[in-house]
């Protein structure tokens, strides 16, 4: 009878652990707010590591938004408090950090981390607590070809970033239109889907392909790259870059080559305002171009507000906010909408809702998911740097549009 | 075709002479003092960050800063050394120093952070984006400059090793720290001052670096550290010539591989490594026979 008795009590045990477990588990998913206690909103931003840069300014526009909010007396009438952890860019430590996030800190809500690469692996950990996963950084196909339903990004998807670039190109007299294209991209989700799609658009409109080549995203020194595309002369250069030192390391690489093109697009970079012209400097980045959703002097009364307060807070010039802020303030917005109309934080309900086809607003403009979670309102804009000045040129028809400087100026130095 | 392989040649072989300068610290203090220095990548960036607050604040040349940031982190070397590695004793030193180096860049990175935040900065002067004509194609000045500062570093670097008295105490403490001691060396005072001119010349790799890569970040040492122990390791630990061959050798590979499949160039740079360790394991220029310490 010992045995059995031992195997009743391992048994008993082993029930009861389950119980609490899932009693754990249970506790941990998103719940209805029954107090004045704060609403809790984790996240995991990368304040170190390869995308620190965006990471501080998204950990800025999240905290403006909820120093905004808590001004405005919270979300139904409850403050809102932040969990920001660091995942050092790393998207090990971010899965890790949402997990702690959800059982251990037992957060209300979640905002998404900074970059595709990061978001995919840590909508899945939201998933899997039934949290509704509102990013505004997570916009390449890596993410929504994960088909997850609590997944929604208030931003543009990459993919079609360079639509008007290509619509324009194609606009354009053949006699004025490039002849010749290359497309280095480096090895990343959210630059390669974007230089893709506009590689395959251009082409059929005969503009010859002369390199297209994925080169690594972490390397010291793209020179070589630069050198090699140099040689090739193509007159139209669609860059898939990440970030300045890409961009900036391709132009100092042209300019030592003697080389001009006519076009010259890059997949980021450009929109970091002062680090872009301080790098490149400010006469050289005349004619540089950049694909973009929204941009400091975008025609928005809500964006207008949140670009004085970031400089109140921060100090600099409204050319200083770059879009990562506007990103980040627009997760917490769409958030706040979604709660408030609700009345509760529950994440299935919030995912039912954002799937509904409701249109809330941002600083970045209207929001409307589809069944991705892909924001089917963003439009596309081209941005370019003329004589100093950061303005949209694209689509030409588009309100705020100015006239586009093609082909680039010569390089200054 | 021609021209992209001449060009891949030599970006190649100048490339080469920028990563023996970022190496050339770490070869010589792992020749000198057995210690595998994994705070080498952040002291490049800190000594690219030197040369940026004089060229930005002060409007100091980056070339004629380097007499002002050499001295500079020489001393900060020295100050490392004496805070954090010669406290170390005992059979478990190696291994206590390879967490005290990794320490050590934590704490730099951390202040580099502090003081200058997470968004990139570059250097700039005339010389950073202007090129030399060479048949059809172009040289960047800035490679050329960092090529010929690798083969002063390097001279330098064996005049003072075999040329001097000093040079005498350190290949003495190199060989066998004991005896070095028994005939009368201050083997600290040696150590010291190795880890402080190994991080003195990283000061120069560090504006280069700076200058060529397009902007840093106080966590660009990541991407650099393991490509300068991969450039030290295929040397053979503690050769500073051999440094400055391998580097030449990994980069030009690594060029080479860029014309068709640039994707591939990280991994061919590492397979190198591989496949010569395998042949031969010293490293192409170390002694077969350990060091004995």
């Amino acid at each position: 009878m010992a045995p059995n008795r031992a195997r009743f009590i391992a048994l008993g045990t082993a029930a009861g652990m389950v119980t609490l477990l899932v009693a754990a588990c249970g506790s941990s998913s998103p719940s209805s707010p029954s107090s004045s206690a704060p609403i809790v909103i984790g996240t995991s931003l990368s304040l170190s590591g390869d995308f620190s840069a965006d990471g501080q300014a998204y950990d800025r526009g999240y905290k403006l938004w909820a120093s905004d909010v808590n001004k405005a007396g919270g979300i139904l009438g409850r403050k809102v408090k932040l969990i920001i952890k660091n995942d050092n860019s790393d998207p090990t430590t971010a899965d890790t950090n949402y997990t702690d996030l959800i059982t251990v800190d037992h957060v209300n809500l979640l905002f998404g981390p900074f970059s595709s690469l990061l978001t995919a692996p840590t909508a899945e950990v939201a998933h899997r607590y039934g949290f509704a996963f509102i990013e505004g950084a997570g916009g390449a196909p890596i993410v929504f070809d994960e088909k997850l339903p609590n997944v929604f990004d208030v931003s543009l998807p990459v993919a079609n970033e360079l639509d008007p670039f290509t619509a324009w190109i194609k606009s354009l007299p053949a006699s004025q239109r490039p002849t010749t294209a290359a497309y280095p991209m480096a090895n990343d989700p959210f630059a390669t889907p974007q230089v893709e799609l506009a590689q395959s658009q251009l082409q059929p409109l005969g503009i010859k392909t002369v390199y297209s080549k994925i080169f690594p995203e972490e390397t010291p020194d793209y020179l070589p790259n630069a050198d090699l595309v140099a040689a090739a002369k193509p007159q139209l250069v669609v860059l898939g870059s990440t970030d300045v030192p890409t961009v900036a390391s391709f132009m100092h690489g042209f300019e030592a080559q003697h080389f001009l093109p006519k076009a010259f697009i890059a997949a980021a970079g450009p929109d970091q305002g002062a680090a872009f012209t301080s790098a490149v400097g400010v006469a050289n980045a005349n004619g540089m171009m950049v694909p973009d959703a929204w941009y400091p002097g975008y025609d928005n009364a809500a964006s207008k507000k949140m670009v004085a307060e970031y400089v109140a807070e921060y100090g600099g010039t409204a050319s200083d906010v770059n879009s990562d802020v506007a990103e980040a303030y627009s997760v917490g917005q769409i958030t706040a909408e979604a709660v408030d109309h609700l009345k509760t934080t529950d994440g299935a309900k919030i995912v039912a809702y954002l799937h509904s086809g409701v249109t809330l607003s941002s600083v970045q403009g209207p929001v409307q998911f589809n069944s991705l979670g892909e924001n089917v309102k963003a439009i596309a804009f081209i941005f370019q740097w003329q004589n100093g000045k950061f303005v949209q040129v694209l689509p030409a028809n588009a309100a705020g549009s100015v006239k586009i400087l093609y082909p680039k100026p010569a390089w200054s130095s | 075709m021609a021209s992209e392989i001449g060009l891949a040649l030599a970006t190649g072989i100048l490339g080469g002479g920028v990563y023996a300068l970022m190496a050339a610290g770490l070869t010589l203090v792992f020749g000198v003092l057995d210690i595998i220095n994994v705070a080498q990548g952040i002291l490049v960036v800190l000594g690219a960050y030197l040369s940026y607050v004089l060229s930005v604040h002060l409007h100091i040349d980056l070339l004629v800063g380097l007499l002002i940031t050499v001295p500079a982190m020489f001393v900060i070397g020295v100050v490392i050394y004496w805070l954090f590695i010669r406290p170390l004793r005992g059979a478990e030193r190696t291994s206590m120093t390879l967490l005290a180096c990794f320490a050590v860049a934590l704490i730099i990175e951390g202040i580099l952070y502090r003081e200058f935040g997470s968004n990139y900065v570059s250097l700039n002067a005339w010389y950073t984006t202007a090129s030399l004509h060479v048949i059809d194609f172009y040289l960047p000045d800035i490679y050329l400059i960092g090529f010929g500062l690798a083969i002063a570093t390097v001279i330098a670097l064996y005049l003072i090793l075999y040329q001097t008295k000093f040079g005498r105490a350190v290949r003495a403490t190199m060989q066998n720290q004991t005896a070095a001691r028994l005939v009368g060396i201050d083997t600290n005072r040696v150590a010291a001052l190795t880890f402080g001119i190994g991080t003195g010349v990283t000061a120069v790799g560090g504006m280069v670096y700076g200058a060529i890569s397009g902007g840093f970040t106080p966590n660009s040492g990541y991407d650099l550290i393991s490509r300068l122990l991969a450039i030290v390791i295929l040397a053979g630990m503690g050769s500073i010539g051999g440094a400055m061959a391998a580097a030449v050798f990994m980069t030009t590979v690594e060029a080479f591989v860029d014309i068709w499949q640039p994707d591939w160039s990280v991994v061919v740079f590492y397979l190198a490594m591989v496949i010569v360790l395998t042949v031969r394991p010293q490293g192409l220029f170390g002694r077969s026979a350990a060091r004995a310490q």
